[in-house]
């Protein structure tokens, strides 16, 4: 097995390890790091669970080696939780049952947040477009697309 | 779902990549991932060595002369979505936003997208439509090749195994070019079902349906009916007949018939718009 020794820095705290190199970022997060908020869905791109900002762009966590985010700052929802960043949209999710099961939450405030902290519109089909590559099976992406416009709408920042 | 095990190399410079493709054993360019690594999660690609583009600092970027554009084939789609020169590529502005979703274009390349060759995918179809050329080097040296040319069959190119796509060039619009685009998809960000994109300049129309073969293809026969009479709409639908269309997990060859009309229908409304 070919390992590397790697060190990624999760919300501040550098995490230093030897993986394999087929070691997805994903489950570093969740195994090396201890940090389970990063759902794993589908492994190959397409339900968004897993999506993690690298650098500040949130890209998919199960798409990305652990050893090519070696050296890079990756944010995680305990992050978000830990800075206070995104609590407007955390709390407007929680307002209009933007969540039900949560397992897609952490993907879906990902995105959302580089929707409105880009100076994203409240147009819902811009918003709709925006998270189409996150999957909830819960809500019916409504109470999703409301929440996000009410802080579009309500004040500064997300 | 986790890849088989590897070997992985992330070199610094386009000539240290290069070695590494010219080694022994099945070796793969890791550009954006957005395709390989779940293919690699399927294990449907097993790779011994990945050699990985994302430190080759030269392989991205933008550059402009007498006009025509330069894309470096490691620059990524939300880069060139964001970048100025877009303003001369209103084909490849049109159609960045159906690639897949801003996360996967967020790491997904525009090189990553033509060597991989996947029929479904939009940009190898404006590569067509545009008349590109594409940039390949090896420890052997470097050469272009049309974009006619390049794409040979399902997930198949000119590319030999020990090359890299290192950038691609595109026309810059003219004043009097107009340009279509248009494809049909499950949810927006989904591979299209059928799709197309069309340039129509002084020299010429150029017709390149996606989704619908094997391979991104031409439509010259429509392209001839079109360029002769611009309102022969329904008579360049009916010479589609030139394409070997084939079908996919969406449907049938004959509805990806019925599809390439109606995509071109709808995409040919934007040109004479």
């Amino acid at each position: 097995m070919t390992t590397h020794d790697i060190t990624i820095t999760i919300n501040g705290e550098a995490i230093t390890a030897t993986v394999p190199a087929r070691r997805n970022l994903v489950d570093f997060i969740r195994q090396e790091a201890g940090l389970t908020g990063s759902h794993v869905g589908c492994e190959h791109g397409v339900c968004g669970a897993c999506t993690v900002e690298v650098n500040g762009t949130p890209v998919r966590g199960c798409l990305m080696l652990a050893v090519q985010a070696d050296g890079a700052h990756v944010t995680t929802v305990e992050g978000l939780a830990d800075t206070g960043r995104g609590h407007r949209l955390r709390a407007a999710f929680q307002t209009h049952n933007a969540l039900q099961c949560g397992f897609c939450t952490p993907g879906m405030l990902a995105s959302a947040l580089e929707y409105v902290e880009g100076g994203g519109t409240a147009d819902r089909t811009a918003i709709r477009e925006h998270i189409s590559g996150n999957y909830c099976r819960c809500t019916g992406y409504q109470a999703i697309v409301d929440a996000i416009v009410e802080v579009i709408e309500t004040g500064e920042g997300a | 779902m986790k890849p088989a095990d590897f070997r992985y190399a992330r070199p610094a410079t386009l000539d240290e990549a290069l070695t590494l493709m010219a080694g022994e054993g099945e070796i793969a360019a890791l550009a954006g991932g957005q395709s390989l690594m779940p293919m690699m999660n399927f294990r449907i690609a097993q790779p011994e060595v990945l050699v990985d583009l994302n430190a080759v600092a030269d392989l991205a970027g933008v550059t402009e002369m007498d006009g025509t554009v330069r894309i470096g084939a490691m620059t990524r789609y939300s880069d060139l979505a964001r970048h100025d020169v877009l303003a001369r590529l209103p084909l490849v502005a049109r159609a960045l936003p159906h690639v897949a979703h801003p996360s996967i274009r967020n790491r997904g390349t525009l090189g990553g997208s033509l060597a991989l060759a996947d029929p479904a995918a939009e940009l190898p179809a404006v590569a067509l439509a545009l008349g590109a050329k594409v940039h390949l080097a090896s420890t052997h040296g470097t050469r272009s090749v049309a974009a006619d040319d390049f794409f040979q069959g399902l997930y198949e190119t000119d590319r030999a195994e020990d090359e890299l796509v290192t950038a691609i060039d595109l026309p810059a619009a003219t004043a009097q070019e107009t340009y279509g685009f248009h494809e049909v998809a499950r949810r927006h960000g989904d591979y299209a079902m059928a799709g197309v994109a069309l340039t129509r300049r002084d020299d010429g129309l150029r017709i390149a349906f996606f989704s619908v073969s094997d391979r991104p293809v031409r439509a010259k026969a429509a392209e001839t009916v079109l360029r002769d009479d611009p309102t022969k709409l329904d008579l360049a639908i009916e010479a589609l007949d030139e394409i070997d269309f084939t079908g996919d997990l969406n449907g049938g060859p004959d509805m990806k018939r019925h599809l390439a009309g109606v995509v071109l229908r709808r995409a040919w409304a934007e040109v004479l718009a």
